[in-house]
């Protein structure tokens, strides 16, 4: 290979790493670095010169505010989207010049960093950020609570997202990252063939963000469970909050195997333990069914808090409460147990025959059903309804379209045979981008302008909403599309460059597809941008949609407390009954008590990080300084006994008044 | 009760229509740490799934290397299981202790808890060298990969237990059993209980089911 | 463990899982004593039997254990907590039976549809030496 690593070498200062791994001979990356390092700069500038450090540490950083944790992983969400989509350019400009003779710009070392990276860091740390975002902002307004049942743990796990991201950032300048694609199957990842601290990059950046996703899962069941306003029974609660019940629960029972898994082979690597090597005695296909005993779970668990957006932006506007609640409720408890019972139709091609292969494709045709249901209930919603085409509306409709799309191409793939055909190839590539863009990402653009006026007080920019849907919209048919026919053809994925010019066609309509989708993104934060500009034009009241759910009966923005008094619910729609009944706060508060902000969580997680780094690269005494650090300051929290306080009713009668006149 | 009923609903306020404020605010929730923490060993627990499930896959292994009959010791696991249980049977008399409010007979039997931890972890560290001394450590077979895999994270698991009590009965000594106290002593007990529950299926599975 | 927003002065008061008595704490010491020392018993005296009758026992004895623990020590019960504990560990269950039973039957069928690898050895050895008689 042209880019060979560096020689394997060891000090016991600095483990195996040397100057070799900084990769100041590639062009890109020192590129992308001096960018990095002049963006990183120019925001500590400014943040010094506007005085922003304290407050971001007082108000963000060690908030255990639910809103606040939700905007922070709605920010590193798109942070690690233009990370991810970067990579995706790449690929599609690889491959838009890779064929016949041509090798294209990035050589084959780099190429399968950049598929790898894109894979996990669209999955871990874009869609999985994004929903856990959504959840986190939405779901205890929605049942009426006061925060989440765990405060201090909802922090703590959000730091750990970040450190497992920033693990997965620092690999771009220091070492290299895995090249083994998104789930890193042995033997290819095992200790023999991917030598270097990629793959170890890949293992403890997914452990350490795979803590906080494990304990959020928890923490947000336990939210739902014991949090509610009295009076509220389960099925009184809206379908997100219903959503992001059982997203949680697939998240605290499919993680676990995960970790399991990645744990295993990190002993392998480690330690020359044999559990999916090719000699003695191990087994790679026992990975390859681990991985997807988590890994199928986890589409379930981006898409089903998805499904929550769009039930409740169809029903506000529409006008309407959703159709056939109750079926809604119960598909989506059946395609929790379904998910867990689909995993082999991955690896329908290793070989475990007919019968197996039967059940599995069955169970997968099965699980269309009750995801049918739900389609139709939206439709059913919107039928009769005085539907407004607002933006988050117009995201709604593109999903139903483009997710119905890529839910019948998975069926195709469903039946053993057909898969046989179209395994590994860029038909399935095509299928999944279909789901999860128009599912996921649809939703949470969606969700981003629902909600952004309940964070924010202000509407995001109409125009540019419009432009970053269209954009979107048409980039994705042009980009994935083509993946279809050229999977069709039987081309694989990952493929760094192609023998047949006549393929080249259809690879820079993708790529141009990409250049658009670029478009979508651009014009989001330009959004962002006009719109906190014009922020004192946009300004909106609490309700801006005539909503149906009790998060719109706090204030906008809301306050720390979100409802200035305890009330008790009686049947669904909440906040519809409110508006019918002409209901008013009494004025009458009690002192409201809260959680306090603490610095553990991301001092904890800080040290994680350090922890993580010093295990790739076999720095020993770091990773057990750290490790003895984490320990340390962990029993150190236990040993603080207070953690709350009392919000006075002044205070309170304060803040109601100012969001009255706001 | 059905769970999708709330504890809140009594059959007076199911009449009142709408949405009503509720004025004397307190104890309207209870502690939601006993279920979260609940939550967190069913997890746990597929945690040890997954690592059953390997050794039951990859259990046979052998690769020419020794197998079961060579290496366990059925006298040896039955102390480590004695001491287990009599672990667990300590922590259910400190906990009787702490509902009576006595923090020296919750100390007293919580130490005793942490003894018999303590001697459990050390049999099987002494189990752990003399394999890996003879040469049947987890570099030599698939099988002795998943066993130590297995067995562990069960050993690493009570080494953590053995951790958080010594912190726990430094805390009810400084700061007696108040209430954060004996939530977090129901806590550590469920986890300790736990263990032993995992150990069962240890026992049986990875030991005895071999040896026959 | 961290703090809850609502109630500060109700922590002890709601413990779903309570912590039982002493009778309750002797009847599951007897009871998992016995049944431990059972198995340990049929394994260490070489009890002559039907070798899958005897790792049925096992592993019979070993699941009515697990169930001795979590009534008897985690007091498990189906009215604790709304009866959000039961139905957590039910689903637990159901996955870890999934994961279990479901790993081992896929494994099973590809080890049996696929040439396992020492068998191929053994082949590959045995067409070594038909081809040293040949020649």
């Amino acid at each position: 290979m042209a880019n060979a690593q560096p020689a394997e070498t060891f000090s016991p200062i600095f483990g195996r790493l040397t100057l070799d791994w900084i990769p100041y001979h590639e062009p890109i990356l020192i590129a992308t670095f001096a960018g990095v390092a002049l963006g990183g700069l120019v925001v500590l500038a400014l943040m010094t010169y506007f005085k922003l450090w304290g407050p971001l540490w007082r108000d963000w950083v060690t908030s255990v505010d639910h809103k606040k944790i939700g905007i922070m992983y709605m920010v590193l969400g798109f942070i690690m989207l233009i990370r991810g989509f970067a990579d995706a350019l790449m690929m599609r400009a690889q491959q838009a010049m890779a064929a016949g003779e041509a090798a294209g710009y990035l050589p084959p070392h780099h190429f399968d960093q950049v598929f790898t990276a894109h894979g996990v860091i669209m999955i871990f740390f874009v869609a999985m950020v994004f929903v856990t975002g959504i959840m986190n902002y939405v779901m205890p307004m929605q049942i009426g609570a006061r925060d989440v049942a765990f405060p201090f743990l909802n922090n703590f796990s959000f730091w750990m997202t970040v450190a497992g991201a920033l693990l997965v950032n620092i690999s771009l300048f220091v070492g290299e990252f895995a090249r083994v694609g998104w789930l890193a199957f042995p033997p290819l990842s095992g200790a023999s063939y991917s030598t270097g601290p990629g793959m170890d990059y890949y293992l403890w950046a997914l452990q350490i963000a795979g803590v906080g996703t494990t304990l959020s899962g928890i923490n947000l069941i336990a939210t739902v469970l014991k949090m509610r306003a009295p009076g509220m029974k389960l099925m009184d609660m809206p379908i997100f909050a219903w959503t992001t019940l059982i997203t949680n629960v697939l998240i605290v029972v499919a993680f676990p195997v995960l970790t399991a898994t990645l744990a295993l082979l990190t002993l392998d690597r480690y330690f020359d333990f044999h559990f999916f090597t090719n000699d003695f005695g191990g087994n790679a296909m026992m990975y390859i069914n681990l991985i997807w005993i988590w890994g199928h779970p986890e589409v379930y668990i981006l898409i089903i808090p998805c499904f929550g957006v769009f039930s409740e932006i169809v029903s506000t506007f529409s006008g309407k409460p959703i159709f056939g609640y109750k079926t809604m409720v119960w598909a989506t408890a059946c395609i929790m147990v379904l998910s867990f019972v689909v995993w082999l139709h991955h690896f329908f091609t290793m070989g475990s025959g007919a019968s197996v292969n039967t059940f599995f494709g069955i169970t997968t045709m099965i699980i269309a059903v009750p995801t049918g249901v739900k389609i139709f209930n939206w439709l059913f919603t919107m039928y009769k309804g005085r539907v407004r085409l607002e933006v988050p509306m117009y995201w709604t409709i593109g999903f139903l379209v483009t997710f119905t799309i890529g839910g019948m191409t998975g069926v195709l793939l469903a039946v053993p045979p057909v898969d046989f055909q179209l395994h590994n190839t860029l038909f399935l590539i095509a299928h999944f981008h279909n789901v999860i863009i128009g599912g996921v990402v649809f939703a949470v653009y969606a969700a981003v302008s629902y909600w952004w006026p309940k964070a924010f007080g202000f509407q995001l920019s109409d125009k540019w909403g419009k432009r970053s849907f269209w954009l979107w919209f048409t980039g994705f048919y042009f980009a994935f599309m083509p993946l279809y026919a050229l999977g069709l053809m039987g081309v694989t994925r990952r493929m760094n460059s192609y023998p047949d010019p006549a393929w080249q066609p259809y690879f820079i309509v993708a790529a141009f597809g990409a250049v658009l989708i670029l478009g979508g993104i651009v014009s989001t934060f330009v959004n962002f941008y006009v719109s906190i500009r014009d922020r004192e034009q946009n300004r909106v009241g609490d309700d801006p949609w005539d909503a149906r759910t009790l998060e719109w009966a706090t204030q906008s923005p809301p306050a720390p407390y979100n409802f200035p008094e305890s009330f008790r619910v009686n049947g669904r729609e909440a906040f519809w009954q409110m508006k019918q009944q002409g209901f008013k706060w009494s004025g009458h508060y009690t002192p409201i008590h809260m959680p306090k902000s603490t610095a553990m969580g991301v001092l904890i997680a800080a040290a994680a990080l350090v922890f993580g780094f010093a295990m790739v690269w076999y720095i020993w005494w770091l990773a057990i300084l750290s490790f003895a650090g984490m320990l340390i300051l962990g029993i150190a929290h236990t040993f603080n006994y207070n953690r709350d306080y009392y919000i006075q009713t002044d205070v309170i009668a304060a803040t109601e008044k100012k969001g009255a006149t706001a | 009760m059905s769970p999708l009923d709330s504890p809140t609903m009594t059959p007076e306020t199911a009449m009142t229509p709408g949405v009503t404020v509720i004025t004397d605010d307190h104890g309207h929730h209870d502690s939601p740490t006993p279920i979260g923490f609940w939550i967190y060993l069913m997890s746990d627990c597929i945690i040890f799934g997954a690592l059953f499930a390997t050794y039951a896959v990859l259990g046979g292994g052998f690769a020419g290397g020794p197998g079961p009959k060579d290496l366990f010791e059925p006298g040896f696991v039955a102390i480590e299981t004695a001491l287990l249980l009599f672990s667990s049977i300590t922590f259910g008399l400190a906990m009787l202790q702490a509902d009576k409010g006595k923090l020296g007979g919750t100390t007293r039997w919580l130490i005793a808890t942490g003894l018999f931890g303590a001697g459990f972890i050390g049999m099987e560290l002494y189990e752990f060298r003399h394999l890996i001394h003879i040469g049947a450590g987890p570099d030599r077979s698939a099988f002795l990969s998943s066993f130590f895999a297995l067995v562990g994270t069960h050993g690493l698991h009570v080494t953590g237990g053995l951790i958080w009590l010594i912190t726990l009965v430094v805390q009810i000594n400084m700061h007696g059993l108040n209430g954060p106290n004996m939530r977090r002593l129901g806590t550590l007990s469920m986890f300790w209980h736990f263990l032993d529950l995992i150990w069962i299926g240890v026992f049986s599975f990875v030991y005895l089911v071999r040896l026959v | 463990m961290s703090a809850d927003t609502h109630s500060a002065q109700s922590h002890d008061a709601g413990h779903g899982t309570g912590h039982g008595t002493m009778g309750q704490l002797m009847i599951g010491f007897a009871l998992a004593a016995i049944l431990t020392i059972i198995p340990f018993g049929l394994v260490m005296g070489e009890v002559e039997m039907n070798r899958t009758a005897l790792v049925g026992i096992i592993m019979g004895l070993g699941a009515i254990q697990i169930v001795v623990h979590l009534v008897f020590f985690l007091h498990l019960n189906t009215r604790s907590e709304e009866g959000n504990t039961f139905m957590a560990t039910m689903l637990a269950l159901i996955i870890l039976v999934i994961v279990l039973a479901g790993s081992l039957w896929v494994m099973h069928n590809m080890n049996t549809n696929m040439m396992p690898q020492h068998e191929m050895d053994q082949q590959i050895e045995q067409m070594k030496s038909l081809q040293s008689q040949q020649g």
